[in-house]
């Protein structure tokens, strides 16, 4: 048994110590916005957050989560409901093209915000580069991310004529 | 692997290598008692096969087209929602069902060849096209960047406008008005002499008892309002928040999980199977053993070889417990095979010409080298290509003695159903067949024979069965982008113009204009020799354009450089009968700044691809320090005749030019003992966050017939590249990928010089 808290909630799983988390989450958990793309730690579609950071789920035995964190792309929005404003910059910035790499890189997104609200391109560089997009909407991503970064950055600024 | 059969060349001959899907655009009668059953609900009134109205007055269009990323749902619904004066905020869409009413040809023709009243513009393809069509009977497929300018120029359009039509004539009997008088706007009619004002919806249910006309009026160009705006995509939202719903996001009840391996060489089979240790796993509910499955590719006939599977409670354990068998193969006496014996075969097969056949025989090529007074020649090599969509192929099956269901995302919903069909001794109507979004398609998901793994293993443990490939099986069990080689010979007379040009390659596919040249030679001798090889090829992202791309336009820039002429220049000059081509042409130079001054170590390349009706100028910057190529900027200019939605196009170019990056830079599939050696993202990579350039797209409206924008963007990238390459480094890049030629220069090759260099 594995107990850790998902998008606020406390589970409860019983699993095989050894299965990753990315399994556990689609297949007991039923939470599908989670994606398989490789099982390697290659590609970064089934990223998530652990204890806030981003982690790939493919290769993260669900024991390991004991007592933790973890957020999925379902738990990504505001506490209010809203979307988070990574969330709405992908859709400003018509980011998604299949769609199935993006809640990992929405997540990936997300943690470095987090840790880093005003990154540098090779910033962007180092923290999404271990997620794939096969339909190649890089551009798009980093537009979107930047577009956020730039809002938090203003905010910091608040009530500065220097933002 | 089987050659083409006759079938598969003409269906695939224009449609570029795919095919496309066919709908009944115009046919009379009510479309409820044929396809009522099929898509209208409560509420709903079906005025016409592609389009329903609620009792709140939304309109959904029904689109015969799979989402793969494309986006082109959403555009095609702009398409009928112009014609059909919609208020865009009340627009939905829904995919139409895999049912032969939207796929039946030979009625969709009739009604065509009927004359149905397109604009001049469209006109002069619709014979070409249609021709096609008629042999993609059957076939309900995404691909060949088809769905815009074919399904949406000639179905969508007229089925908004004809249900405009008959929601005009209801309600101007209904009013007593004469129907000239009645204008629509934002899915309202109005009549504004007598002040009286209704929603679609208020006549649905009428105008539902009408026969569509076959000759609705279309709007010009100029009065558009919704086609050309850049509408956001209405699948984005459910891609961020986790909401989608992919084929391998369903459940079924009492579900279980299959993991499967085939044959590592295409044509073995299963010798021997130890399966002891693997049954005595925990989870493991059996593991089975399924035939080849025959099925009809798109792109001829093939048979998908024998799979072992493991069925588990988990996905997880049934990985572990495959991994656990141990499995012998035999190998259909291919374990000679390699890459290099395969490009070996290439080079003597053209080398002897076998059975030499030509695309183009104009001039006389052999007395223009003679007396040219430069030749040059080179060899072109590429290598096999695997598709890897970000979703590895996967589908969930029930089947029973009389029914099969079946959950997957799919470019060829009605196609894949006829395989299941087939396959399984069932009659189509007791296949049924949910599509779901693609996690990328490329070509790959037009194949069907994931789906009859899934059904098989279902039909054989008799409970739900989710089947998934592994990533190392995906790319195992591709259908391959084929390795091509190329054999050049250009003569440039005293002057530096190009006055003969030869090209011998192996193994003609789609589109079958694909080596053809656009530039004024007068000479022209292109031909291919057939070489064929054991490799499963399949429909890859701009089908065979993406290899004669390449090789065209690199050594079109061969001989620029021989002349001793300026790349640009030197197409131009050759261009002035193909305005349309030397207008992208000219564009992109202008754009990409093409002649300004560059640093060391950097270089600019050029290149121009005219593919699935659209062309496709891109000039790439790059950085080449160490050995190490960098691309940092790529310029677009594409002309699909009209962008009906411009950043839905521009998305396209993108995303064409990434997918096209990632296999010159990084892709090769390579061939050992007859299998293919990769296995992973480590060993068969793509383009990444921080090595993607900054891509400018630049879209022309010229007007010209409409083309395709999903793979235009893909062919022409190599080739700027591989010329950018050559302007900074003075080295030819004649193989890809790119990383595996040897780039440094003298100095940075030198030991001594690496030494302090690192």
């Amino acid at each position: 048994m594995t107990t850790f808290t998902l998008n606020g909630e406390v589970r409860t799983v019983d699993a095989d110590p050894e299965t990753p988390a990315l399994w556990v989450i689609r297949e007991q958990l039923d939470l599908t916005g989670t994606k398989f793309g490789c099982g390697m730690a290659q590609c970064g579609a089934c990223t998530i957050h652990v204890n806030g950071c981003a982690q790939r789920s493919c290769i993260t035995p669900v024991a390991s989560l004991e007592g933790a964190s973890v957020t999925t792309i379902e738990g990504l929005k505001n506490a209010d409901g809203s979307l988070h404003a990574l969330q709405q910059a992908w859709i400003d910035q018509q980011a998604p093209q299949c769609g199935y790499c993006q809640s990992g890189q929405l997540m990936s997104a997300a943690a470095l915000l987090a840790e880093n609200p005003n990154p540098s391109d090779s910033d962007i560089d180092n923290a999404m580069r271990g997620n794939v997009c096969r339909c190649g909407m890089y551009g798009r991503i980093r537009s979107a991310i930047k577009q956020v970064a730039g809002a938090s950055f203003y905010d910091a600024m608040e009530g500065s004529q220097n933002g | 692997m089987g050659k083409w059969t006759r079938r598969g060349v003409l269906s695939a001959g224009v449609l570029g290598g795919t095919g496309l899907v066919i709908g009944i655009a115009v046919r009379p009668g009510n479309p409820t008692e044929t396809a009522g059953h099929l898509v209208a609900g409560e509420g709903e009134n079906l005025l016409h096969i592609y389009l329903k109205i609620d009792d709140q007055n939304r309109a959904t269009a029904i689109l015969p087209h799979s989402e793969m990323g494309q986006g082109a749902q959403t555009a095609l619904t702009q398409m009928l929602a112009e014609e059909l004066d919609a208020d865009w905020d009340l627009m939905q869409f829904e995919e139409a069902p895999a049912d032969a009413e939207y796929a039946n040809m030979a009625v969709g023709r009739g009604y065509l060849f009927a004359g149905v009243d397109f604009p001049d513009a469209v006109v002069p393809t619709v014979d070409g096209l249609m021709l096609n069509l008629a042999d993609a009977m059957g076939m309900q497929v995404t691909g060949g960047s088809m769905s815009i300018r074919a399904t949406g120029q000639y179905f969508l359009r007229a089925a908004g406008a004809s249900v405009r039509e008959m929601l005009v004539k209801t309600a101007a009997k209904a009013w007593s008005v004469p129907a000239g008088e009645i204008r629509t706007a934002k899915s309202m009619l109005h009549h504004d002499a007598s002040g009286r004002s209704a929603p679609y919806s208020e006549f649905a249910a009428a105008a539902a008892e009408m026969t569509p006309s076959s000759t609705p009026k279309l709007k010009k160009s100029s009065e558009f309002s919704i086609i050309g705006q850049s509408k956001p995509r209405h699948d984005i939202p459910s891609k961020v928040d986790g909401t989608a719903m992919f084929a391998m996001d369903v459940k079924r009840p009492g579900m279980v999980y299959a993991a499967v391996k085939r044959t590592p060489v295409a044509g073995g089979s299963l010798k021997r199977v130890d399966d002891s240790a693997a049954r005595a796993m925990k989870g493991v509910i059996d593991v089975v053993k399924i035939g080849p499955a025959n099925a009809a590719g798109l792109v001829g006939t093939y048979s998908a070889g024998e799979t072992i599977a493991v069925v588990a409670d988990s996905y997880w354990k049934a990985e572990k417990a495959l991994a656990a068998l141990n499995l012998e193969w035999s190998t259909d006496g291919k374990e000679q095979v390699s890459s290099a014996s395969i490009f070996e075969q290439f080079d003597r097969d053209i080398s002897a010409g076998v059975d030499r056949a030509n695309d183009v025989a104009t001039g006389d090529a052999n007395a223009a080298f003679g007396s040219a007074a430069t030749v040059l020649t080179a060899d072109y090599r590429v290598p096999y290509l695997a598709h890897t969509c970000m979703e590895p192929p996967n589908a969930t099956a029930e089947v029973t003695a009389d029914h099969a269901e079946i959950w997957i995302g799919c470019q060829n919903p009605l196609g894949f159903r006829q395989h299941l069909a087939a396959n399984l001794g069932l009659d189509l109507e007791q296949v049924t067949l949910h599509n779901h979004f693609m996690g990328g398609g490329f070509g790959r998901k037009s194949n069907a024979d994931y789906a009859l793994q899934a059904a098989m293993i279902a039909r054989q443990v008799g409970r739900p069965v989710q089947m998934v490939y592994s990533r190392g099986e995906d790319i195992k069990q591709d259908f391959y982008r084929p390795a091509v080689q190329s054999r050049f010979k250009a003569g440039l007379d005293a002057d530096g113009k190009l006055v003969a040009w030869q090209n011998t390659y192996v193994d003609k596919h789609e589109p079958v204009e694909a080596p053809l040249i656009p530039y004024a030679v007068a000479s022209q001798d292109i031909g291919h020799v057939a070489s064929p090889t054991h490799v499963p090829f399949g429909a890859w992202r701009s089908v065979d354009h993406s290899q004669h791309g390449f090789f065209t336009e690199s050594f079109v820039d061969e001989a620029a450089h021989a002349a001793g002429r300026d790349p640009y220049e030197f197409r131009a000059e050759m261009l002035k009968d193909k305005p349309r081509m030397l207008a992208v042409l000219n564009r992109v130079a202008k754009e990409a700044g093409w002649g300004r001054p560059m640093e060391e170590g950097r270089g600019r390349g050029i290149s121009l691809q005219e593919s699935f009706g659209s062309i496709v100028g891109q000039v790439v910057e790059v950085t080449v320090s160490g050995g190490k190529t960098w691309v940092d900027r790529v310029v677009a200019v594409i002309d699909a005749g009209y962008a009906v939605s411009p950043d839905g196009m521009k998305a396209q170019v993108e995303s064409g030019v990434i997918y096209g990056l990632s296999a010159a830079m990084y892709g090769e599939i390579t061939i050992e003992k007859g299998a293919v050696a990769q296995s992973s993202f480590a060993d068969y990579d793509a383009i990444r966050m921080h090595d993607a350039p900054v891509i400018e797209t630049h879209i022309i409206n010229s007007g010209a017939a409409m083309g395709g924008a999903g793979e235009p963007g893909t062919p022409g990238v190599a080739p700027a590249l591989a010329n950018a390459i050559f302007d900074a480094t003075g080295k030819r890049v004649r193989t890809l990928p790119v990383i595996k030629a040897d780039l440094r220069s003298d100095a940075e090759a030198s030991p001594s010089v690496a030494a302090v260099g690192t």
